[in-house]
């Protein structure tokens, strides 16, 4: 899907972040396609969690230019970046337990009906339209059971069609994979194809091997605040990102 | 972004949530509920007073007394929060009120001047526009509760403080402030108005008593805002993940500074109603009120983890812990018995609670 004539959603020039005398990143470049998943790797404190936080608008970069579908632009709060079309699924998903997933899917820009001064809540066009979203992502989700009751992978069906909603371009996904069954492992990386399908980015920031060589085109890889490696992965091997990642091979 | 669209989701692994397991049926709230109806009828042939419409009257009046400000707390302890100042501030607002009526009325005064006049016999005082007074003196009250709901909402939203603190804290500095304003003495609502004042807050509107009707329309009113509108959504997600709350965008701080305010105003109007009923507001008045204001709304299923409750379970709660006290004294048990019974039935309510959600 990944043609060489189409703007990258996501281009990074020269990103560098500082703390103080701490230096958290260093001249990074990247850029991502639409519709192209991209495996973000590296140890604890190799600054990919820093990349993120900058792109989600969480962290003003002290160095570089983001360019996003062409054109350069400033996040000063996570806000600005939603506002463009980047989504964040959490590692642990933001949902509100107590409530349902509709709900969830629609908390903070839920729809409403006026009437004469009251805007109520307009509970059937949330739930159609949140049944919509899972219908897309292919997941078995009820609108109006409550997120409590539900299965991992569901919940990250929730949390992704979210980010479906407000029809995000680039779609950021911490850790999905973590902390959940073999079986909701798969029903996830399904959740990433589903995205991928229909033109959207997805960075993919994870520890899990098997499950970047899985889902990804390419794998990133980060070690000490700097971009040491960004192959397709029919070209690279765990093996040679295990090395990178712990530094036993350089750069690639 | 054109998406292709699915034939709608078959649900073969994901199995329909029973009705019995879902909404009020599988809530604390649902089955105090039936341990309430079940009280009724053990009540009714326990003692052949209780069903009669006096009785009746009764309790809707005594439960109404505290089921307005637990509405209002219901509404923080949704959010995951806690007011233990609304028994300082029933009595400071319904001070407040007396006082402010007070002084409009007395003919002298330059505030009074405006807004009463000698009548030809040199005695009686007369309004010069009548429910003038109690409209200004009610304001006054709510305004004073108002203040104080802010500063809750203020230190616990912006500047972090524990909410348990912070309304211990109010809790001391509102009754305090009572005792100053009134030098310990408590007031009385007086002037021309004061009739208009005990039928707005312990009349009878065809036998139902007032209390009762503006209990069951700001229930209403909660009802729909808790639950079909958007401020109440935010209050649920909260209370539910105050983090994922923040990440989606919600305005947590005002959404926290307004439930405090609720509060605080809801916990003032019952002040202003239950010093309507007592004829005046002593200043010791409603003390140690919010353990029992709690107390209801958590045995009406509200959790004080947050993320739970709502009107009907507040009421419920206060209905059940009235009808206790109210069958004990029909059943000549000494009154001393219902705190005791209290406490087990708080404890029981949810341990019930606990051992249903452990079985499903």
């Amino acid at each position: 899907m990944a043609n060489a004539d189409t703007t990258p959603v996501l281009e990074l020039q020269g990103i560098g972040k500082e703390f103080g005398a701490i230096r958290a990143l260093h001249g990074v470049d990247l850029q991502v396609q639409p519709g192209e998943v991209v495996g973000l790797m590296g140890d604890n404190g190799a600054g990919k969690s820093t990349l993120v936080k900058i792109i989600a608008g969480n962290f003003r970069p002290s160095h570089g230019e983001i360019r996003f579908a062409g054109s350069a632009v400033h996040f000063s709060r996570p806000v600005d970046a939603r506002a463009v079309g980047i989504e964040v699924v959490y590692q642990d998903l933001a949902l509100a337990d107590n409530l349902t997933a509709a709900a969830n899917v629609f908390l903070g820009r839920e729809l409403k009906r006026k009437f004469g001064p009251i805007a109520l809540l307009d509970h059937k066009a949330m739930a159609a339209r949140a049944l919509e979203l899972f219908g897309e992502l292919r997941s078995e989700t009820r609108p109006d059971d409550l997120v409590k009751q539900m299965s991992g992978g569901q919940r990250q069906a929730v949390a992704i069609a979210r980010t479906r909603l407000s029809n995000a371009r680039l779609v950021m996904m911490d850790e999905p994979t973590a902390a959940i069954s073999v079986r909701q492992v798969e029903q996830v990386l399904g959740l990433i194809h589903r995205l991928k399908e229909q033109g959207v980015a997805v960075m993919l920031i994870s520890h899990r091997m098997p499950d970047v060589f899985a889902v990804c085109d390419r794998v990133i890889v980060m070690r000490r605040g700097e971009k040491r490696a960004d192959k397709p992965i029919d070209q690279t091997s765990p093996e040679e990102v295990t090395a990178l990642i712990t530094g036993a091979k350089e750069a690639a | 972004m054109a998406m292709p669209m699915e034939s709608p989701i078959s649900f073969t692994n994901v199995g329909k949530i029973k009705w019995w397991q879902r909404g009020i049926f599988a809530s604390q709230t649902g089955y105090v509920l039936l341990a309430l109806a079940v009280l009724l009828v053990i009540m009714h042939f326990a003692s052949p007073y209780f069903f009669t419409e006096g009785n009746m009257q009764n309790v809707a009046k005594n439960f109404s007394f505290i089921a307005v400000a637990t509405l209002g707390v219901t509404f923080v302890i949704i959010t995951g929060g806690i007011d233990l100042s609304v028994g300082s501030m029933m009595c400071f607002s319904a001070m407040i009120t007396s006082m402010v009526m007070t002084e409009l009325s007395a003919p002298g005064s330059p505030a009074g001047s405006l807004f009463v006049h000698m009548a030809a016999d040199g005695k009686t005082v007369l309004a010069n526009v009548p429910g003038l007074i109690l409209l200004i003196s009610i304001l006054a009250g709510l305004g004073v509760a108002l203040i104080a709901g802010l500063v809750n909402g203020f230190c616990i939203a912006v500047l972090g403080l524990s909410p348990f603190v912070t309304t211990l804290g109010m809790l001391s500095i509102v009754r305090g402030l009572g005792y100053v304003v009134s030098n310990g003495r408590g007031s009385f609502p007086g002037g021309p108005d004061a009739d208009y004042f005990y039928a707005a807050t312990s009349g009878d509107v065809l036998g139902v008593p007032v209390p009762f009707i503006y209990l069951m329309i700001l229930a209403l009113a909660m009802a729909v805002v808790l639950h079909h509108s958007a401020f109440g959504r935010h209050v649920f997600a909260l209370g539910g993940n105050e983090k994922a709350a923040e990440l989606t965008g919600i305005p947590v701080v005002r959404v926290k500074i307004e439930v405090y305010v609720i509060c605080a105003l809801a916990a003032g109007l019952q002040g202003i109603i239950i010093s309507g009923w007592l004829g005046s507001a002593p200043a010791n008045m409603a003390t140690s009120y919010e353990l029992n204001v709690i107390a209801a709304a958590v045995i009406g299923g509200a959790n004080l983890a947050g993320g739970i409750g709502g009107p009907l379970g507040a009421i419920v709660g206060c209905v059940l812990l009235e009808v206790i006290r109210n069958g004990l004294v029909l059943a000549q048990v000494s009154s001393y018995w219902q705190q005791t019974l209290v406490g087990v039935i708080i404890i029981l309510a949810v341990l019930v609670d606990r051992i249903r959600s452990r079985m499903s």
